[in-house]
């Protein structure tokens, strides 16, 4: 099953490598990861999505918690949560495609965020099914290039990761 | 408020830190701190030959004393050699600290002579690891790296000093601090209770109870709660080969260890067992067999001090995290006010089963009457009889390790010091050094073979330069004896590469560094050899014993089974 992890880290040199190098020294998986400082400066919180077994999860939260420098933790997917993720993508669009993924676009409320004479760049956020869906309506033909930040996400509710 | 370079701060931090021996090796990155070091004697450094050997002298030294070991290397090719040391110390979770030189910040990311990024190389196996960024940083840096070596579940910790964090002409208040915490760090102290108690239950409650006693035993300087927790219980007990000497060899109730080269009734009490204690036991490969295999009936309880120790091969049902020694104290105390009797008979069945077992196997091997080349397993018997069963055994990697530990009887904890979790060949002869610094007057032995001997003799010389009497027992087979027994027996006795071909001249090698070699080939020559070797105390005496080469480790577990299949002979199976 999908888990989504987010991870209190301390924000100094080194810290995030210790995250992914504990990934791939345990066989474990990474499927997105994000990171950026929080509003304390010395705090990085960053976003992990991975799959696996309840007993390889159980391991994945135990050995994050495990490195010194990760202060808290929660598996989002435990509770009720928001998961967000942003794509930046430009298609084909000429001739009479053109109008047409400009409607799709709207359906999906992305934004056309720059333009040339054959060429639509859009902004699109959602979660991961979402912008997955947009680029199936579109079709893969018209996809020139994309770009995804992976899943950031939050609990739902009062529920509150800080220190 | 002092002021001192970061040299002088380093050295002075570990005066702070009341350390007494380090071990290193001296180069461009680090010649500040060693500037620092010449004009002191508090902190006294052995030079040894090759930088791993000062690892494994600092982590025998944690083994023997509890107390962290303390590295000095220089960057690059001196760190990288030390890595193997500290993979050797994380894998058996042995508190160490290693400070290494850097190139000068200015150069890191350059390619610098003698830059290896040591914080990236040295991640993987450590417990943690700090880069220098400011010479101010680096007595709190020290007192943090002392503070989670040796704290939780302990571990090596690597400091990587840039060569311009030490500069003598830079001078910066000087501070040690009495105490540092962590907010990202804090291991538990005590066990949760409700789960304390719902395992004193089971125990009560057991019927084929058997107590596993692991590293995490001897290591949390537990062994004495936990052996008035089996006696009070009259458990049976097997400690792991990390936990020999947890509980005495000697008592009844010990059943020898478990696993891969364990006793037939450790391992068979423990497939049929239905309740395990586990005291610090991490339930790994070595220990379990198939783990879909692993102790059908057995309901498990779990002590451990690492969170993601616990359920990560076997699942358990009862999770105590928290030190052993403490949560031991907690069940003893329930036990004593407990309304409910400990029923002296309800274990009788067990026992008497238990008796019948160790009737099968009983540690059983072959003299060699006809041909006189002496058994491995005799040598361990007379090292035991001669050294009455108190030596530090040292014991490098390889079947000499294990005939150690099947033969020489622990009775008590922190004696029995090997690489159980990386398997460090070369580990023996330095670890035996590094306790022999520290208790010079006990008797300290390094069990070794000719292979694993050879991987780190040349710290012969470095025996000879502080005098470091250690005693190495040699068991010579002229080939990898633990690689040519798996040869045997999956590979059609195809031994590739396991012989060693031209061995040196033992006397002559150890004589040409001052050392006294003596040679055994028959049983005869065993004993007299051994109180000659053992009656000069202030010598190492290399002794070179010619042993049957064609020996195999009996029991041994069957492959991708469980604990009760088992080779106990070459010809006879469970």
């Amino acid at each position: 099953m999908r888990h989504i992890i987010a991870v209190l880290l301390e924000n100094e040199a080194g810290a995030l490598s210790r995250v992914v190098g504990l990934f791939s020294q345990r066989n474990f998986n990474i499927e997105t990861l994000t990171v950026a400082p929080t509003e304390d400066p010395t705090l990085s919180r960053l976003t992990v999505t991975t799959s696996g077994s309840d007993r390889v999860i159980e391991q994945i939260t135990k050995q994050l918690n495990k490195l010194i420098e990760v202060v808290k933790l929660v598996d989002l997917t435990e509770g009720e949560h928001i998961e967000r993720e942003m794509m930046l993508i430009k298609l084909k669009a000429t001739g009479q495609h053109r109008d047409e993924v400009k409607r799709t676009v709207d359906i999906f409320r992305g934004q056309i965020v720059d333009v040339t004479s054959s060429i639509y760049t859009v902004q699109l956020t959602g979660d991961q099914d979402k912008l997955s869906a947009f680029i199936s309506a579109i079709g893969e033909a018209y996809v020139l290039e994309t770009v995804r930040t992976g899943v950031s996400g939050i609990a739902r509710g009062d529920k509150i990761l800080s220190i | 408020m002092e002021m001192l370079s970061g040299a002088e701060m380093v050295i002075r931090s570990l005066q702070d830190q009341k350390i007494e021996y380090i071990y290193g090796y001296p180069g461009g990155s680090v010649l500040h701190i060693y500037d620092a070091l010449a004009q002191q004697d508090q902190v006294k450094h052995i030079l040894v030959r090759h930088e791993q050997a000062a690892t494994h002298m600092a982590d025998a030294y944690a083994r023997a004393s509890g107390k962290p070991g303390v590295v000095l290397v220089t960057s690059g090719p001196g760190a990288t050699n030390a890595v193997t040391g500290i993979a050797t110390a994380f894998m058996d979770s042995i508190p160490m600290v290693v400070l290494c030189g850097q190139v000068p910040s200015t150069l890191i990311g350059e390619d610098a002579f003698q830059e290896t990024d040591m914080m990236g190389v040295s991640r993987p196996v450590v417990k943690h690891n700090f880069a220098i960024k400011h010479p101010s940083e680096i007595p709190s840096t020290i007192k943090k790296a002392f503070y989670i070596a040796s704290s939780g579940r302990p571990g090596p910790v690597v400091i990587d000093i840039p060569k311009d964090m030490t500069t003598p002409t830079d001078k910066f208040e000087y501070n040690y601090p009495e105490s540092v915490s962590l907010r990202s760090y804090s291991p538990a102290t005590r066990g949760h209770s409700g789960q304390i108690k719902k395992a004193v239950e089971l125990m009560l409650n057991a019927r084929r109870p058997v107590i596993l006693v692991g590293g995490g035993t001897v290591g949390g300087r537990a062994s004495a709660e936990a052996t008035e927790l089996a006696r009070t219980l009259n458990f049976p007990v097997t400690t792991t080969l990390m936990g020999l000497g947890g509980f005495p060899a000697s008592d009844p109730q010990w059943l020898g260890w478990p696993g891969m080269h364990g006793t037939y009734e450790a391992n068979t009490a423990l497939h049929h067992s239905d309740l395990i204690l586990s005291i610090g036991a991490r339930f790994d490969d070595r220990v379990t067999n198939a783990t879909e295999k692993f102790c059908p009936t057995a309901k498990i309880i779990h002590i451990d001090i690492d969170p993601s120790s616990i359920s990560k091969t076997i699942a358990v049902d009862v999770p105590i995290v928290g030190p052993a020694k403490s949560v031991l104290l907690e069940m003893l105390a329930l036990l004593a006010k407990s309304d409910k009797d400990i029923d002296a008979d309800a274990l009788t069945d067990w026992w008497s089963q238990i008796n019948e077992w160790r009737k099968r196997h009983g540690g059983r091997y072959e003299l060699n009457d006809a041909n006189g080349l002496l058994k491995p397993q005799e040598v361990i018997e007379a090292l035991y009889e001669i050294t009455k069963g108190d030596a530090y055994i040292c014991s490098d990697v390889g079947q000499h390790q294990m005939f150690a530990a099947q033969y020489y009887k622990f009775d008590k904890p922190n004696r029995w010091i090997n690489s159980g979790g990386l398997g460090t060949m070369g580990f023996g002869f330095p670890a035996a050094m590094g306790v022999k610094l520290h208790y010079p007057d006990a008797e300290v032995v390094c069990v070794t073979g000719e292979g694993s001997f050879q991987m780190n003799l040349q710290e012969l010389s470095t025996c000879s330069q502080y005098d470091i009497p250690v005693k190495i027992v040699c068991l010579n087979n002229q080939s990898l004896g633990m690689v040519r027994q798996w040869q045997d027996m999956n590979y059609e006795s195809r031994h590739s590469q396991s012989y060693m071909k031209s061995l040196p001249d033992f006397h002559k090698l150890t004589s040409a560094y001052g050392h006294k070699a003596i040679t055994v080939k028959t049983k005869e020559q065993l004993m007299p050899a051994l109180e000659e070797a053992f009656a000069l105390k202030d010598e190492l005496v290399f002794l070179d014993i010619h042993i049957d080469p064609t020996e195999h480790v009996y029991p041994m577990l069957v492959p991708k089974a469980s604990m009760r299949d088992m080779w106990l002979s070459k010809t006879e199976r469970t």
